[in-house]
């Protein structure tokens, strides 16, 4: 899902970056106000751990790779606006040192996974929990915000794809940039995501969050009572 | 910690099952492949730059697979030390006021 350089032209990836530049100034403020200096190694943690996630390249048999991002989970433990900085810098650090995901892409990339999928994964997660106490009801709560984000992250990252030939073609009708249209990228992304990589992160958030609500359920962001997002 | 040592699992897999490039993450020759020509932009940006340490590896050319999974868990470590130092600094850097 890293898109990398060239695949997007500059009337996608300006926008993308823009809208990533202002989520990330809003998460500045609200990282300041509501994360206390004690949760900053975890935020550190939660990071690297997202970086580490992203390396376990999964196989469908004879066709593509793909992974889990972590940033359902992050979002559920740490609150979507500390996981859009957390995954943020795993992102752009996988791009400038590793070349996973373009440079010009950073915004696209950085926008999917790090800002559009912790906000679907945490909405998720509080509309199917409808604050239950309930382990198996947490629990499925928590695999259906990882599966469900991942594969609408998948989604939108192929609407940005498939929206390239329909914006710009050279002279000769050639494709400019991602050659492939949406009645390809959709499906492609969609289904790969829906049988193997969704349940991936559906499954490592639902474990995840599971042994911090038996271990240290009054920490988990997601479910702090008494302040307005529960 | 465990999670990085595990990381070649992310090079083995994919090649025990005969799985290529993610979608949409072809190299420009592969692309070529594929629909017979180089889009024009993606020619132009795709060499735009080049990672110090380009797909988790430090040498690309290298057929031993135990040298690519030692790699790919150095490739990890750094990745993720640097990952953890810089969203500590950061997060320091915002919430200390």
């Amino acid at each position: 899902m890293h898109i990398p350089d060239g695949y997007l032209g500059p009337e996608t990836y300006i926008p993308l970056m823009g809208a990533f530049v202002a989520a990330a100034a809003v998460a500045v403020v609200k990282v300041k106000k509501e994360v206390a200096a004690k949760n900053i190694p975890y935020l550190g943690m939660a990071a690297a751990f997202s970086f580490i996630i992203m390396m376990f390249n999964l196989p469908i048999p004879g066709g593509t790779t793909g992974h889990a991002v972590g940033a359902a989970v992050i979002a559920i433990l740490l609150g979507p606006w500390a996981t859009v900085m957390a995954v943020s810098v795993a992102l752009i650090i996988q791009a400038l040192i590793f070349g996973d995901g373009g440079i010009t892409a950073i915004g696209a990339n950085c926008f999917n996974m790090a800002v559009f999928m912790p906000f679907v994964a945490y909405w998720i997660f509080k509309m199917f929990r409808m604050k239950s106490e309930k382990p198996r009801r947490i629990f499925f709560a928590a695999f259906a915000a990882g599966y469900i984000s991942l594969v609408l992250t998948a989604v939108l990252t192929a609407v940005e794809f498939g929206i390239q030939p329909l914006i710009a073609t050279a002279a000769d009708g050639k494709a400019l940039y991602c050659p492939y249209d949406l009645s390809i990228a959709i499906p492609a992304m969609a289904i790969e995501h829906l049988v193997l990589f969704g349940v991936a992160e559906g499954l490592v958030t639902a474990f995840v969050v599971r042994y911090f609500f038996n271990h240290d359920r009054e920490n988990i962001y997601a479910m702090q009572k008494g302040k307005r997002h529960e | 910690m465990v999670l990085i040592i595990l990381t070649p699992i992310g090079i083995f897999l994919p090649m025990a099952f005969d799985a290529g490039d993610a979608w949409g993450e072809w190299s420009a020759d592969t692309v070529e492949s594929l629909i017979g020509y180089v889009p024009e932009g993606l020619q132009k940006y795709s060499d735009t730059y080049q990672a110090p340490i380009a797909d988790y590896s430090m040498n690309a050319d290298d057929p031993s697979l135990g040298n690519q999974s030692g790699y790919y868990i150095l490739s990890g470590l750094i990745g993720a030390a640097l990952t953890l130092g810089v969203t500590w600094l950061l997060s320091k850097m915002i919430i200390r006021k």
